[in-house]
């Protein structure tokens, strides 16, 4: 399979992607490609023209400015799944990382395109929803930035406008007493989430002060379980708390489902991914 | 036909020099105009690996990838691996447990398998099975891939002690 013609622009720049977006209006910009060259093959997708940001080196690496990590939208999981320095300050990225497609999957695949592919089932959404993140995004007119909450739209659908390129991931540094996990239940052949779950919580000494979780998978977009939050704000994650609220966490009634995985079926997984996800934050938010 | 781009890349040592249509995989380009059949196109969507390759030092789907998108990059194909008549310690692992029946998946077995030893030395049979979760045996002889991983990482290691000590 090979797809259909288009023309082929290599950036150099965010500048340059910028413009040359601005000069082809049916471009795609093409991260990893490992979502877009595939639907291009089954000509899912045919775009006129791509524009290349594998050579734009600023939008790679990962940095600490003060109390916030910044993720170059280019920089490929498997970087984020080595990383050293999230594995002590933002360890549910390296985690969610480690558990995308294969390895060499991994060795292409970037954050940044899988945020602007917004990918009902892909697992950094979530986590980054959960975290807080927000993203900075480059257009003719100059930069902004998103809060994640406001990014995710719908299925495929984000903030991101005509002639934009999403340049950034800010996500805070973990602070002490914080704790985060993510959790999925993987499609067997795909590796795609059936449900995942993204934990983020916030304790004091062994009190609940704040928890943020969203689930992907299941839902046309990455969700805050708000109801559940609420229910754990103020209480100690032990098996009790953990054991009766994570009941019914989302109703099926909208819940997406398919030949795999019934929308019954994916609300109970939330349940049980929820209280996994809860457990190990909880228990990681003790460490250093 | 539509507009071509000019790419040079590196394949196993040699520099190549060469005219594609930007919707020319990095697979056809090397099966087809560089005539390293080596690489298979088993799935074609990603999910297989028979096709993996090493491009900029790392392992991936060069069904996945366009080749002007490997323009300026060092490629390595199963190709490159033996030196001088000598299988590669992997391939070599390979060969020496049969870890093929077909053989069809072997070469992005193999690619594969350089992946996760440099990654993991000294892998645990588990980390063994997660490391080539992009690549499918479908004569389902995995557990003899399984032990040919453990042999390469230990003629590896036993390599890398020779090199230190000479």
């Amino acid at each position: 399979m090979y797809p259909s013609a288009f023309g082929y622009y290599r950036a150099a720049s965010v500048q340059e992607a910028v413009a040359l977006l601005g000069e082809h209006p049916d471009a795609k910009l093409l991260a990893g490609g490992h979502s877009l060259i595939p639907a291009m093959k089954l000509r899912l997708a045919t775009p006129s023209a791509l524009v290349d940001l594998g050579s734009v080196a600023e939008l790679r690496g990962i940095r600490q400015q003060g109390e916030t990590i910044v993720i170059g939208a280019m920089t490929p999981h498997r970087e984020i799944e080595y990383s050293t320095e999230l594995a002590k300050t933002c360890p549910i990225l390296p985690e969610a990382a480690a558990v995308i497609g294969d390895p060499l999957v991994r060795n292409r695949g970037t954050i940044g395109g899988s945020l602007a592919h917004a990918d009902p089932a892909a697992d950094f959404p979530a986590c980054v929803l959960a975290l807080g993140g927000t993203l900075t995004i480059q257009g003719t007119a100059g930069g902004r930035t998103v809060e994640a909450a406001d990014f995710f739209q719908d299925m495929f659908a984000t903030a991101l406008q005509p002639g934009e390129v999403l340049t950034e991931i800010q996500v805070p540094a973990r602070q002490p007493g914080v704790g985060m996990a993510y959790e999925k239940f993987a499609h067997p052949a795909s590796r795609y989430a059936i449900v995942g779950v993204a934990a983020v919580v916030r304790m004091n000494r062994s009190v609940c002060e704040e928890a943020r979780v969203a689930m992907t998978g299941a839902t046309s977009k990455p969700t805050r379980l708000t109801k559940l939050e609420a229910a754990l704000a103020g209480k100690p994650l032990d098996e009790a708390t953990l054991k009766a609220t994570c009941v019914n966490v989302v109703s099926p009634d909208g819940l997406l489902g398919d030949h795999t995985a019934s929308a019954t079926f994916r609300a109970h997984l939330t349940d049980v991914f929820a209280k996994r996800a809860l457990q190990r934050a909880a228990e990681r938010s003790t460490s250093r | 036909m539509a507009d071509t781009v000019a790419i040079t890349l590196t394949v196993n040592g040699v520099e190549r020099q060469a005219d594609v249509e930007p919707r020319t995989l990095l697979v056809h380009f090397l099966r087809e105009a560089l005539g390293l059949t080596g690489t298979h196109v088993g799935c074609d969507t990603s999910q297989c690996g028979a096709c993996a390759v090493s491009v900029g030092g790392v392992v991936v789907k060069s069904c996945t990838l366009l080749a002007v998108q490997a323009d300026r990059a060092e490629v390595t194909t199963i190709e490159g691996l033996a030196r001088d008549g000598q299988l590669d310690p992997v391939q070599q692992a390979f060969w020496d447990v049969h870890a093929l029946q077909c053989g069809f998946c072997t070469p992005g077995m193999v690619m594969a398998t350089h992946e996760l030893l440099a990654h993991s030395p000294q892998p645990t049979d588990a980390e063994i099975r997660h490391g080539l979760e992009g690549n499918y045996c479908r004569c389902t002889g995995y557990h003899n891939i399984v032990r040919a991983v453990r042999l390469a990482a230990e003629k590896l290691a036993e390599r890398e002690s020779t090199a230190a000590a000479g």
